[in-house]
């Protein structure tokens, strides 16, 4: 018996009952479809977090100040204050693995221009700050470090500030603003960075040296952040061990001390958002999955009632001459052919299902060719699994008794 | 003519049910030459099913020796019977057995799917071929819900025909015909032994049939009563044409 007679034998076999075909069908079409879409959505969302992501630079490192024990009592991270410009020093001085660094001081406030206003956030950094960050002046020229080391009253506009206090398509560059009644003279415009992960408009911020907003609006000698780009994506981890070392000492913290600051790499961030949207994929996959067994039953509850219909067909093949392993392969070729051509009208039914998401919902999908790979040979093996018992059940048949069921 | 195609000795075939064995067959022995057409007659439970089953290479005798065109059945394994069944034996059933929704040519061709030897053009020409045998040229694509009951166990017969066996084996091929349809069954299966010197073996009750063999075997109780050869062969030509011409619609 050859492979190509079998694959004829169960074909038409198929073809007597194409309605029934295809309703046994439906719950592997049904399963796969939503696999892949499934698998679709979610792959797509993790990959524009990572991608928004690392938009802000992949190779950068945050410190912020952490919660210290003040006098027996916790304090809430965001009051406490322990970043100093010593510790930018340090840092510069003695990291091996460091290429950039720029503290941050930043506020909120209203900006004027003329008869216009906005509320926004002005970011005193380091002219480091744009390399860490990866973002182009699109006019003018970014400030120096003599700007900050005279506190000079300069500053760069994110494009969305430009948009809110300059209608007209009128430059804003040599232009003088007012942030918080001091004035600024505007000397470049940020390229736009869009939304970050998070949903927040990274556009709508004026960047200024970091003297500034110390001395002129805050008043403080403290930071709210210190950015700084390690070396390469490679040697993060090594920046991030050697951070910690050199704040410690700058901190002059005893070895029993917890630290007072906290150091996240971009990674971590992207780890965290990843892991999030992977138990989405899995809880997703797990229910797709799920509707891909009740499909495999279905196909094995149709082969068990296709066998006992077809006894006495099953009963003449061997008459004629079939052998059990002959039946054997009929009924599972046949189970295989359901799912396989279930699976095959799935995949297509989950691409498109995935391209309406896209279309209709704007949510980003994306078809990895794993997922299809994956459920596929899921499909081919479902049909073995679930149609080797009745065609086991059909080939153990007396072809006597087969021959006389009525 | 003693080219023996079938030679069966002393063949005893038991049932076990529960702890009773029943005896359906209690030593039979006769041989069928090549050409003959010979019917095995008996009432029920007289062990001619069984008999039937095992001349049919479907179930081996308990004790006893067949030898089927010189091959002993008794050694062979479930798929050796197949194979065995595949190329020698042709069968006929009372009840057609046809794959419903399925052309009458390819209802044909089934044996032939189960011998890799045979090319697919080969199969179908030599499906075409036995269709026209049976003189259903013109009915190829029917489906058997399309064709009468004669017709039916004509193509049957076709699919009996067409893997060349040594026997025909019919299981009262002609029992849930009209006897004007039977008698034509008998005809084209008296024109495929005379005129093609296809060996038929036709399993019957019924003595009106058995007159248009050549032989007749009866069974009783397992055994072989009587087995003469038809001294008158009744022609099943001559029948049809003596039947009053139908006037019943």
């Amino acid at each position: 018996m050859n492979i190509i007679n079998l694959l004829r034998i169960a074909a038409r076999a198929l073809q007597r009952n194409k309605l029934r075909a295809f309703l046994t069908m439906l719950g592997i079409i049904i399963g796969v479809g939503a696999v892949i879409a499934m698998v679709a959505i979610g792959q797509g969302s993790k990959k524009s977090i990572q991608d928004q992501l690392s938009s802000m630079g992949s190779n950068m490192i945050t410190i912020r100040p952490n919660s210290n024990v003040v006098a027996g009592a916790r304090l809430d991270a965001g009051t406490v204050q322990t970043l100093k410009i010593e510790d930018v020093k340090a840092l510069q001085k003695q990291g091996q693995y460091i290429s950039d660094i720029s503290p941050a001081a930043s506020t909120k406030g209203q900006a004027i221009n003329g008869a216009l206003n906005w509320p926004t956030t002005i970011q005193g950094v380091s002219p480091q700050y744009l390399d860490i960050r990866a973002w182009q002046v699109k006019d003018g020229i970014a400030f120096t470090d003599a700007d900050v080391t005279a506190a000079a009253k300069v500053c760069l506009l994110g494009q969305t500030v430009v948009n809110n206090l300059f209608v007209g398509g009128e430059s804003p560059v040599g232009k003088i603003i007012r942030f918080n009644k001091i004035p600024f003279q505007v000397i470049g415009v940020l390229a736009p960075k869009g939304e970050n992960a998070f949903g927040q408009d990274q556009d709508d911020i004026i960047l200024t040296p970091y003297t500034t907003v110390q001395e002129r609006i805050l008043s403080t000698i403290y930071f709210q952040n210190i950015y700084v780009s390690a070396l390469n994506e490679q040697v993060t981890d090594a920046a991030v061990a050697e951070i910690s070392q050199i704040l410690r000492v700058s901190h002059r913290l005893k070895p029993t001390d917890t630290d007072d600051f906290a150091v996240r790499t971009q990674e971590e961030l992207i780890n965290t958002f990843s892991s999030t949207s992977q138990l989405l994929t899995v809880l997703l996959t797990a229910i797709a999955g799920i509707s891909l067994i009740i499909g495999g039953i279905g196909i094995m509850n149709i082969m068990y009632v296709s066998v006992t219909e077809r006894t006495r067909e099953i009963g003449l093949r061997m008459a004629i001459g079939a052998r059990g392993t002959d039946i054997l392969m009929q009924f599972l070729i046949e189970a295989i052919l359901i799912s396989i051509t279930g699976g095959i009208i799935g995949v297509g039914l989950g691409i498109v299902a995935s391209k309406l998401v896209t279309i209709f919902l704007s949510w980003p999908t994306l078809i990895s060719e794993s997922s299809i790979i994956l459920s596929f040979l899921v499909c081919a093996l479902t049909g073995v699994f679930f149609g080797y018992y009745p065609a086991q059940k059909a080939s153990r048949l007396d072809p006597i008794d087969a021959l006389r069921y009525e | 003519m003693s080219n023996k195609i079938l030679e069966i000795q002393n063949i005893k075939r038991d049932f076990k049910m529960g702890t009773e064995t029943v005896r359906a067959l209690k030593g039979v022995s006769f041989d069928i030459n090549a050409g003959e057409f010979v019917t095995i007659m008996g009432s029920s439970g007289s062990g001619k099913t069984t008999l039937l089953n095992i001349l049919g290479c479907l179930d081996k005798p308990t004790e006893g020796k067949y030898l089927l065109d010189g091959v002993d059945v008794g050694k062979l394994e479930r798929n050796e019977l197949a194979h065995l069944r595949n190329i020698k034996i042709g069968f006929v059933f009372q009840a057609y057995n046809l794959l419903p929704r399925t052309s009458a040519l390819e209802n044909v061709e089934l044996p032939l799917l189960y011998n890799p030897t045979i090319p697919q053009k080969e199969r179908r020409e030599r499906a075409i071929h036995a269709l026209e045998s049976v003189k259903l040229a013109e009915r190829l694509e029917h489906t058997p819900n399309q064709l009468s009951g004669g017709q039916q166990q004509r193509v049957a017969i076709a699919r009996a025909l067409v893997n060349e066996p040594v026997m025909i084996l019919a299981d009262e091929a002609t029992g849930n015909l009209d006897s004007r349809t039977s008698y034509e069954i008998m005809a084209l299966i008296q024109e495929l032994n005379q005129q093609q010197g296809k060996t038929i073996v036709f399993v019957t009750h019924e003595p009106d049939i058995a007159a248009f063999s050549s032989r007749t075997i009866n069974l009783k109780d397992g055994k072989v009563i009587k087995d003469s050869p038809n001294v008158t062969v009744r022609s099943a030509k001559e029948v049809i044409a003596s039947l009053p011409v139908t006037d019943d619609y």
